[in-house]
């Protein structure tokens, strides 16, 4: 027995040495792209929805033409587990397997971590929904194509103050999440500018009972309850908000805009507003094919299905993960040396897309030229998002 | 000393400075992408960080589950005496730059990372080492949470920065850096187990009662191995959060201690070297060898099955459960690797080849 | 602060302590019997709501319901025959290191499964059904828990205090050496151990997860230290003990999150223990035991 063990377990190391030394196929005409994306932890079902985008782009173009040489695009997709300290690994693996352009990640926190081991490496990133400003702030290899948590902030606190007409809000952010605290705190600094009054607590992670700052919340007699936290805290709390009877509106940002959020909230009395990157409805032509190609992608493809959690809904962010990889191919064929990330991070700063999600510029930071954010609300009863308004803020 | 032991040593230190040739050799050659550089420097810590739990578990036989605990609080200290004071303002921009107006170098930061966290393990230390074995384990996870929960509290923002994540710190580029600073502190450790207070570890982990008998003072002796190993994982933190280029709180959760465990069960509990071993060899298999049981794999149009996000974990927790149910020893048991170790074993694998070949001839002589 | 505003953070620590309390039974008749922290407990409660979860998609909710505790009960006994039993004559310090590779085995098996996605827990008719109470809306689980957890710790007792089980289980508590010389089947009391503890934390579970829906691979880890730690808190080897203990604990992090010290709900639980563990190890009704040489 023991000694069967043994064999099999040795067995199993000496084939995991060949396959560490085997996968390096090194074709001429193949360019990598890095996908930095979360597929397990706390931001895994948004990570995988962005995921999701990517390669719906790369289904779509999965080769380039630059200067008359066709190549091949592959993906290196690894999972960073929405973790700090598995993040610096995962770049490695990224950076290791040669990838020229590295897309990612969902949730700032990871991105922040893994922006200087990118950076020593000198591999351009785009980050694609990370909306705290710290992942582009001082550094020249990091990008972004979303807005930004201030301006996000701004926007969610002028429609708290504007057309909900409230004047108390609870805000609730999850600790050590970058995107959460950070976005609580530009929310607080432009409602209290408006003359609101907010107020703040923090939950620890792996929190699954919101009940009592559910009960805080009402107790304090807030007019929204402000959320902007990771889609597993947010069905927990849909549900339990509903149970409680809280009458109140609940407002959270661009990571509630997931199927996740929209099968909790069905059946339930909750109102709840997000702003986003995107609109499903959206009439202009792009957006219209891109949502009927991607939700045949999705339907196509069992995987792709579970991990849109189920149902054909588009997301944001996918939507986004499908902007960035063009973003990518553009600066790809606009480079000197389309395998070269050097290069490649030197023409990204001179980038004019227009996605489905609008046009894509930079400006000298790194951040997309974005100065509208959708504002959408759940219908209960259908399950799918209404579209209220598009904000933007001078 | 005679002549064998230090023809020994002058053995060992050739081996050391090859050591370390070889990995500038390897700096200066293999790729700069290579994946070997950041296995070696994360490897090269969890050495550090596996062996002063070991010295506690292993050594002191006191079953603590507190090493996150103080990694927190070596990683912390470092990050917040070195963020260099014109980087402040952009780090702790929620709390106005923070309360800090100075920045201390590296070196010296890194040895108060480890004093920090030995200062506090000097006081949890009084509470609770008089607790049995598996209530000290309890506690002590219990404390690394109370820690955790404390550096992320608001009123310690302009310090802690609160929740959010500390980074701009210096951190090393080159991997001769984590690996001279683990091997010193290896060193160290190596040179306190064999000294009296060593021997008086290993007499309290073998029995308690029998140690006190023969006039070791437990308490003294157990708070000294608490401390001293908790110098050792503050350090290992602040090294961790160099290697990471940032820190925050939510990283220092109880399954870090957990994943150190293992690492130290794997290596054998009581083995410094086999800690060493296994630290490099789950860190490159984790993190490199078995990541393609990560992604779907394809021969031909077959696609082998079970291989999906997450299996690599899967197999990983299957072979610690071997390790733990079959292998109680682990690598190495309470053995160290050194000369005689690898004498005495192809000695025995010699005798078993040996013995195969005696039965061959006997069997073939039987049928004739 | 006014009663009528205080209610609901009493009403959620009175449900969250029942279902604590179902978990730590299982917590606190496993240390009595094998001395063993059994780090794998929340690990199995968590894993009951999956089970629960991917039974409700295709089996009608009546049938998922025993089903799933049946094989939570299965997956408990399996843990103690397969991690456990090997080990009894070894070194306390390696079974609960089993422990933990089991409950680390679990979370990364639940992972590899669910592909990380947190499962929305279905709803059980009648007690997902919301109710008020003294004017504040709630789930009626959050009514059910405590007269539930009640009736079933009196069973339990009754079990322990009446049936042969129950004798031999108080015999091999007590002592385990002496007990086997008595001719007690060890392995079977310590089954039927693992077996009611597991069948409770499966209750527990369905409980547990009406009230709070996502079920994710960690979701069992911190109930699971809670529950733990009640146990410590109620004296580790008595069954009123730990529900008595689960239940102060549910009731005051609530009360500290309505106080507005969110940050240290968690760490409140840890610091409890380690004052009880200073000032009265034996817990408020243990009984004090004397180490044996």
């Amino acid at each position: 027995m023991k000694k069967t063990l043994a064999i099999l377990l040795a067995a199993v190391m000496v084939l995991t040495l060949f396959a560490g030394c085997g996968n390096k196929d090194d074709q001429a005409n193949v360019i990598k792209i890095g996908v930095f994306e979360p597929a397990s932890g706390d931001n895994g079902a948004g990570g995988k929805q962005e995921t999701l985008g990517i390669q719906y782009a790369h289904s779509v173009a999965p080769t380039v033409e630059i200067g008359g040489v066709t190549y091949d695009i592959q993906l290196e997709i690894v999972d960073n587990e929405s973790s700090n300290d598995k993040a610096a690994t995962a770049a490695n693996t990224l950076i290791n397997a040669g990838c020229s352009i590295v897309l990612g990640s969902y949730g700032s926190g990871v991105s922040i971590a893994a922006s200087d081991i990118f950076g020593n490496a000198q591999i351009p990133v785009i980050g694609i929904t990370c909306t705290n400003p710290q992942v582009t702030e001082g550094n020249e290899h990091y990008f972004r194509i979303c807005f930004l948590d201030p301006f996000q902030g701004t926007v969610l606190a002028n429609f708290a103050k504007e057309e909900l007409g409230v004047t108390k809000a609870y805000c609730l952010a999850k600790m050590g999440d970058d995107y959460s605290t950070g976005l609580v705190n530009y929310f607080k600094e432009a409602f209290e500018g408006l003359g609101g009054t907010v107020v703040s607590q923090t939950f620890p992670d792996g929190t699954s009972d919101f009940t009592s700052y559910i009960t805080t919340a009402q107790n304090e007699g807030c007019g929204v309850f402000f959320s902007p936290v990771s889609t597993e805290a947010a069905a927990n709390i849909v549900e339990q908000a509903n149970a409680q009877g809280m009458t109140m509106p609940i407002l959270a940002g661009d990571t509630w805009d997931s199927n996740v959020v929209l099968q909790a909230a069905e059946g339930t009395a909750n109102n709840i507003y997000i702003t986003t990157f995107f609109d499903e409805g959206d009439t202009a032509q792009a957006a219209v094919d891109f949502v009927s190609g991607c939700k045949t992608y999705i339907n196509g493809n069992a995987e792709a299905k579970t991990n849109n959690n189920g149902d054909d809904t588009i997301a944001a962010v996918t939507a986004m993960g499908y902007d960035a990889y063009f973003v990518a191919l553009e600066a790809l064929k606009a480079a000197a040396d389309p395998t070269d990330p050097v290069a490649i991070n030197e023409v990204l700063w001179d980038v004019n897309y227009d996605g489905v999600t609008g046009n894509i510029q930079f400006d000298e930071i790194g951040d997309a030229i974005r100065n509208v954010a959708y504002i959408k609300k759940v219908n209960t009863t259908d399950a799918v998002w209404e579209f209220v308004a598009v904000q933007s803020v001078q | 000393m005679d002549k064998k032991t230090q023809k020994r040593i002058i053995i060992d230190i050739l081996l050391v400075i090859a050591l370390f040739a070889g990995l500038y050799v390897m700096e200066k050659t293999l790729p700069r992408n290579s994946m070997v550089f950041p296995v070696l420097k994360k490897g090269a810590i969890y050495a550090l960080l596996a062996v002063s739990m070991n010295l506690l578990n292993g050594f002191t036989g006191l079953f603590s589950l507190g090493q996150a605990g103080f990694m927190l609080l070596g990683a912390y200290t470092y990050a917040i005496l070195t963020i260099p004071v014109q980087s402040r303002a952009s780090v702790y921009q929620y709390y106005d730059g923070g309360a800090l107006t100075f920045a201390l170098p590296p070196w010296l930061a890194l040895i108060l990372a480890g004093v920090v966290a030995a200062l506090f393990a000097s006081l949890i230390g009084f509470a609770v080492l008089r607790l049995k074995s598996d209530y000290l384990a309890i506690a002590t996870l219990g404390f690394a949470e109370i820690i955790r929960a404390f550096v992320q509290w608001e009123a310690m923002g302009p310090i802690t920065n609160g929740s959010n994540v500390l980074r701009k710190f210096p951190y090393f580029r080159s991997v001769l850096v984590p690996f001279a600073v683990v091997g010193i502190c290896i060193f160290v450790i190596v040179l306190l187990l064999n000294s009296s207070y060593g021997r008086a570890f290993k007499a309290i982990r073998d029995d308690e009662v029998a140690a006190e008998a023969m006039g070791i003072n437990l308490f003294k002796h157990k708070q000294m191995a608490f401390v001293i190993s908790s110098f050792f994982a503050g350090v290992g933190g602040a090294l961790f959060a160099m290697f990471n280029t940032t820190v925050i709180a939510s990283t220092f959760k109880s399954s870090l201690t957990y994943e150190i465990l293992l690492i130290v069960v794997l290596g054998g509990i009581g083995s410094v070297s086999g800690s060493v071993m296994a630290s490099f060899l789950y860190v490159a298999a984790s993190e490199w060898w078995l990541r393609f049981l990560d992604e779907p794999l394809f021969i031909g149009a077959f696609q082998v099955p079970l291989l999906k996000s997450g299996f690599r974990k899967v197999v990983f927790s299957v072979i610690i459960m071997v390790v733990v149910l079959f292998y109680r020893e682990g690598m190495m048991g309470k053995n160290e690797l050194s000369w005689e170790f690898i004498k005495d074993r192809l000695g025995k694998l010699k005798n078993k080849l040996k013995n195969i070949g005696k039965k061959k001839v006997k069997a073939e002589a039987e049928n004739e | 602060m006014e009663f009528s505003k205080f209610l609901p953070y009493i009403l959620s620590g009175v449900s969250v302590g029942g279902q604590y309390a179902l978990m730590a039974i299982g917590y606190t008749m496993v240390y009595g019997i094998l001395r063993l922290i059994n780090f794998a407990h929340g690990d199995i409660f968590m894993s009951a709501g999956l089970i629960m979860v991917y039974l409700a998609t295709w089996l009608p909710i009546y049938v998922a319901m025993p089903l799933t505790i049946a094989i939570t009960v299965a997956i408990g006994f399996l843990v103690e025959r397969i991690a456990y039993k090997p080990l009894r004559e070894a070194p306390r310090m390696s079974i609960m290191i089993s422990a933990i590779g089991v409950s680390y085995f679990i979370q990364n098996f639940a992972l590899y499964l669910t592909g990380g996605l947190t499962k929305q827990y279905p709803e059980i008719p009648f007690i997902s059904r919301t109710v008020e109470i003294f004017g504040q809306r709630t789930k009626m689980v959050t009514v059910i828990t405590p007269f539930l957890t009640l009736f079933l710790v009196i069973a339990l007792v009754t079990l322990i205090k009446k049936t042969k089980v129950g004798m031999a289980m108080r015999a091999v508590s007590r002592d385990f050496e002496t007990s086997r010389l008595m001719g007690i089947k060890i392995n079977s009391v310590i089954s039927v151990t693992f077996i009611i503890g597991t069948f409770l934390a499966a209750v527990g579970s369905m409980l547990y997860f009406t009230n709070y829906t996502g079920v994710s691979t960690i979701s069992g880890s911190m109930p699971g230290l809670k529950a733990f730690v009640a146990a410590v808190f109620g004296g580790i080897g008595s069954i009123p003990g730990a529900v008595i203990g689960a239940f102060v604990i549910g009731i005051c992090e609530n009360i500290i999150k309505g106080l507005g010290w969110t940050t240290f709900s968690d760490a409140f639980t840890f610091a409890l223990l380690i004052v009880i563990l200073i000032f009265k190890p034996n817990g408020i009704f243990g009984e004090a035991n004397t180490d044996k040489v």
